[in-house]
């Protein structure tokens, strides 16, 4: 018969059996163990960061597009338009799949955040290879709409990004005191 | 390469024999750059979960780290899909 997770712990903690004691205190390979079972259901600070990187996307969309009317016309405007809600869309995606799988395990998330990255590749794709004979797209407004919103955005999050264990999503703001 | 050579010396017009060597050239641009990020995520999300594993109380931060590592490094995917999108469609 095999030993419950008590006997386990107690054999691996009493030092009687070395092939259990070096599976740490538990008597089981720790690591393997709680990656399959450790789940968060906390607040997703992924979210909060994307939620934060769309609003502030949104704030500069029109300033992006813009820029991209006065060097490719009215062609380049609807293009920039179309690459600003493909980044945020991309963002916002990324959050929910690394969201959802973390609710369920860990294994399941980072099984998720890769596929989910093949996912959202091929979206990205799709979305261009619709649109790319359309007579109002222009590809090099598209293109460099996506580089420069993609890294601005991210490089600009930077500056409102806590890591600290208190907070370790976004800064907390003036309504909200630091603990 | 080989085989990509006798496709392009197959092609009787130049015009075709530039349009082959154009798309296999985005593809291989698109391919390319999008390994590299695949590793790259791979890697993080790997070294987050184990971080995550054995510390649960910094999860919270170990995500917004790993979040923000992800976007960074799949910036490099997209760079290589726009070179891809503008040297196949534009």
């Amino acid at each position: 018969m095999k030993p419950s997770v008590y006997d386990r712990s107690l054999l691996a903690a009493s030092g009687a059996c070395p092939e259990m004691s070096a599976l740490g205190p538990s008597g089981f390979n720790q690591d393997n163990v709680e990656i399959i079972t450790t789940r968060f259901e906390g607040p997703a600070p992924e979210v909060a960061i994307s939620t934060d990187m769309i609003k502030r996307g949104l704030i500069v969309a029109p300033i992006l597009i813009a820029i991209c009317g006065v060097i490719w016309g009215i062609n380049g405007a609807w293009s920039s338009t179309y690459g600003v809600a493909i980044v945020l869309a991309n963002f916002a995606l990324a959050a929910a799949f690394i969201a959802a799988a973390a609710r369920i395990s860990l294994g399941l998330m980072m099984g998720a955040t890769l596929f989910g990255y093949l996912i959202r590749l091929a979206l990205i794709f799709i979305a261009v290879w619709l649109v790319k004979d359309a007579s109002w797209i222009s590809l090099p407004a598209l293109g460099s709409t996506i580089i420069v919103t993609h890294l601005g955005l991210l490089f600009w999050e930077m500056k409102y990004v806590a890591l600290s264990l208190a907070y370790p999503g976004l800064k907390p703001t003036r309504s909200q005191p630091a603990a | 390469m080989e085989a990509f050579s006798a496709i392009v010396a197959q092609a009787q017009d130049p015009d075709d024999a530039k349009n082959i060597a154009a798309a296999a050239g985005a593809g291989m641009a698109y391919g390319l750059a999008a390994i590299g990020p695949g590793i790259g995520i791979g890697y993080i999300v790997g070294k987050s979960v184990e971080a995550m594993a054995r510390q649960p109380e910094a999860a919270g931060m170990v995500r917004t780290t790993m979040f923000l590592g992800i976007a960074f490094t799949e910036a490099l995917a997209l760079i290589g899909f726009v070179v891809f999108i503008l040297l196949k469609f534009a």
